[in-house]
């Protein structure tokens, strides 16, 4: 291990030792796209990969940020630490946000096992930001137990979160609708577990049996049939059943090979998105300042060259030159 | 490390808190939604902080800015122990402004102490945030 780590960079160096000061600039860097923190990233990949990354996702207002705080609690008790992501939207129009995932976790000021980071959506849709996943993993290899990622409140197609967690938590309260609102496609499609929060309130006990009635109309042979738990941080009651559940998919995911499947999935479409951006920049640049892609675009506008050909013309050369 | 800026367009991160137990945050919120309007983002901790807690979150927030608010009259006491804090925790280059009800005199002593901007009650919005955006891009 010694060895290993004597070949990091002095600051992925400093993250695997357990210097948060630097963890956090690191990860600024990384939501900033600065690339400077390249080699960084990539001499930290083969250290992660060792801890789950629980998604906790939902709509807004159903109690996301306090069912973290109790979960670092209940992981903090069992004696595992924990790394934190809470995403919060950023305004379309000024690109400003105000990130108040951190205001329900309790006073943890000289336990070094937490560690928490609010996040800034800055244009991403889907729940997560871009630097999410990268985020997440940098957690994972500074040694965190587990990974807790809080999205921004969800609406129905809000499924970013299954490109970054192993295990996906969907949160709901009572009364968010009849037994037909779970059928509908998206949100509940990527639950593992399924958490009805606010489990203290009337009608908590119908939802419960919405969602459980939901998850019994999957395919028989389905290797995972989502849990449903109950919760409350109110009274507080159920949070050991939703880290009871969640380390019950993690189990699954080992003994059933799910893991490696659905990371192959997940990286897969991380490389894909890393070269889509790639040489969307490259293209977007090219085509203001090469002169034969400028006389390309100007056959399109004088529609001697539809966009289609055009863009086949430019993909082939992308492709050739990689 | 110096504080990295891959772009001027990285967004100010700013730590908007209370430290104390006055229990009256609207200040502190107006604040912070004005940041925000300003294109910041604005990480809100909220009611009851201890010292300790902001400077926690001011550095795992990796913040560029922090703003107090505070209405109890423990400032003399509070202030200075958190930029203790923040120079014992190698967080000494962070700026610190403050708001709310701080007399004169204090007033005089907390920025000796090092607290960058203090605005009192009746302050304009537009004066805040151009004092918090030229405290932080002169700390980058």
């Amino acid at each position: 291990m010694t060895g290993r780590t004597a070949r990091l960079p002095p600051a992925a160096r400093a993250i695997v030792d357990g210097d948060r000061r630097v963890l956090a600039r690191t990860i600024t860097q990384v939501e900033n796209g600065d690339p400077s923190v390249d080699r960084v990233i990539r001499s930290l990949y083969p250290r992660a990969g060792r801890a789950p990354v629980v998604g906790i996702t939902g709509p807004l207002g159903v109690g996301k940020s306090s069912l973290v705080n109790a979960l670092v609690g209940r992981l903090r008790s069992l004696g595992q630490s924990v790394g934190v992501v809470g995403v919060d939207p950023s305004s379309p129009f000024t690109g400003g946000s105000v990130l108040g995932d951190r205001i329900r976790l309790e006073r943890r000021a000289d336990d070094t096992g937490v560690f928490f980071r609010s996040m800034a959506s800055r244009g991403a849709a889907g729940g997560v930001a871009a630097a999410t996943r990268e985020v997440a993993r940098l957690m994972d290899a500074a040694g965190f137990d587990v990974v807790l990622v809080e999205t921004v409140g969800s609406g129905q197609v809000d499924v970013a979160i299954r490109e970054v967690a192993t295990t996906r938590v969907v949160v709901l309260v009572p009364h968010l609708g009849d037994e037909v609102q779970t059928l509908k496609a998206g949100l509940f499609e990527i639950a593992d577990v399924f958490c009805v929060n606010k489990s203290d309130l009337p009608g908590s006990e119908l939802a419960r049996r919405d969602l459980t009635e939901y998850v019994g109309l999957g395919p028989k042979d389905a290797g995972w049939t989502p849990r449903v738990v109950a919760t409350s941080t109110l009274t507080p009651s159920g949070i050991p059943d939703l880290v009871a559940a969640f380390d019950a998919h993690e189990a699954y995911l080992d003994a059933s090979g799910g893991r490696t499947e659905g990371e192959r999935r997940r990286l897969a479409v991380e490389i894909v998105g890393l070269v889509r951006d790639r040489v969307g920049r490259e293209l977007t640049g090219r085509l203001e300042r090469d002169p034969a892609l400028r006389q390309l675009l100007d056959e399109v506008v004088a529609r001697r060259i539809d966009p289609r050909t055009a863009a086949e013309r430019l993909a082939a050369g992308a492709v050739r030159g990689a | 490390m110096a504080k990295a800026r891959a772009s001027k367009k990285a967004p100010i991160r700013v730590l908007i808190a209370k430290p104390g137990l006055d229990g009256h945050d609207r200040g502190a919120k107006v604040v912070a939604r004005a940041l925000r309007d300003a294109g910041m983002e604005v990480i809100y901790a909220g009611l009851r902080q201890t010292p300790e807690e902001i400077v926690r979150a001011a550095l795992e927030e990796d913040v560029d800015l922090i703003g107090l608010s505070i209405l109890s009259g423990a400032h003399m006491a509070l202030f200075p122990r958190i930029l203790t804090l923040l120079k014992v925790q190698g967080g000494r280059s962070i700026p610190v402004f403050a708001g709310g009800i701080i007399p004169d005199e204090d007033a005089r002593r907390l920025k000796r102490a090092g607290i960058r901007a203090i605005f009192g009650p009746g302050t304009s919005l537009e004066e805040i945030v151009t004092t918090a955006q030229s405290l932080a891009h002169r700390a980058s």
